[in-house]
């Protein structure tokens, strides 16, 4: 199992907001692959998969604000 | 660290949006410096991850932008709405964060930092306004950014409205915010200027901004060209 966490993106950023996952769960991904972009003001962030896997867990709905360092997922890792 | 510049005087956005993709992967692969594309659009309402076109910010109807070959793109950059046209300059900094600190928004502000001394070279006096990102004179904005982030590499950047017909964002809620308003540099200094005569500013006040980091690769011309040009 590898977590997807949120990371730190700027000493003044505290939490970002899920804008939308480019896979649900159940989807097989491979590392690098993109996989969850945030937003925060005025910036947009792409987080790419740390494991090729089957995306097991989102724990980061669409539209919710995280905090920095957060889980927001889990890969089941071949 | 060098950066390479690259001017082309009008692009067609999706085009201009495509090409920095690229420039991305590229970036991220090793196999190209950080590089600053400097270009202008035709007319084009753009729509970041923090609308959506349904949030009534396009004022006017389809029918309307379709008469004026105005197309609304939503795009993966961070904000709201914002409208690009001739006279305004568009800077796209594709560079690698990770030689930058890591920090997302300190790279905001250092945007905002390369506009308001290029302005400064022109003899106006700008501000940063806490929580509204982009650059503004007096209450009135002449610079919106908006950036996307991926693996650390930068894409999307910031405009400077030069000279464009201010009259065209009427048809938006600037930034998604009803009374913000426009303004631009021909406009405050009351007298004609390209964004031919803005852009070397630009260019230096980015290389003063991101410090000693880089050296340039060439100077810069301008002209019409089909492709983008490496200058």
């Amino acid at each position: 199992m590898k977590e997807i966490i949120l990371p730190e993106l700027g000493e003044d950023v505290k939490e970002a907001t899920v804008s939308f996952w480019h896979h649900k769960e159940g989807d097989e991904v491979a590392k690098d692959d993109d996989l969850v972009e945030f937003y925060t003001d005025k910036a947009n962030f792409n987080v790419k998969s740390p494991a090729s896997g089957v995306l097991k867990t989102i724990s980061a709905k669409e539209g919710e604000k995280i905090e920095v360092g957060s889980v927001i997922g889990v890969i089941e890792e071949k | 660290m060098k950066i390479d510049i690259t001017r082309r005087e009008f692009s067609e956005y999706r085009q201009a949006w495509r090409y920095q993709k690229e420039l991305v992967n590229l970036r991220r692969s090793g196999l190209i410096s950080d590089t600053l594309i400097l270009t202008e659009h035709p007319a084009v309402i753009t729509i970041g991850r923090k609308g959506r076109k349904s949030d009534g910010n396009v004022l006017v109807s389809d029918r309307v932008l379709d008469s004026k070959g105005i197309e609304v793109v939503e795009i993966d950059r961070g904000g709201d709405i914002t409208l690009h046209c001739p006279g305004q300059l568009v800077c796209y900094p594709v560079m690698d964060l990770k030689n930058y600190g890591r920090d997302a928004h300190r790279y905001l502000r250092n945007l905002e930092e390369v506009i308001i001394g290029a302005l400064g070279e022109h003899g106006i006096d700008s501000q940063r306004v806490e929580g509204a990102t982009g650059v503004w004179v007096g209450d009135e904005k002449i610079s919106s950014i908006g950036v996307g982030v991926t693996g650390w590499i930068t894409y999307h950047g910031v405009s400077l409205n030069v000279c464009p017909d201010l009259e065209q964002y009427s048809l938006i809620n600037m930034c998604g915010m009803k009374n913000a308003r426009a303004t631009s540099m021909k406009k405050i200094l009351n007298r004609g200027i390209s964004v031919d005569e803005v852009f070397p500013a630009v260019i230096e006040h980015f290389k003063k901004v991101f410090g000693n980091y880089y050296e340039t690769t060439n100077s810069c011309g301008t002209g019409r060209q089909n492709r983008f040009k490496q200058c």
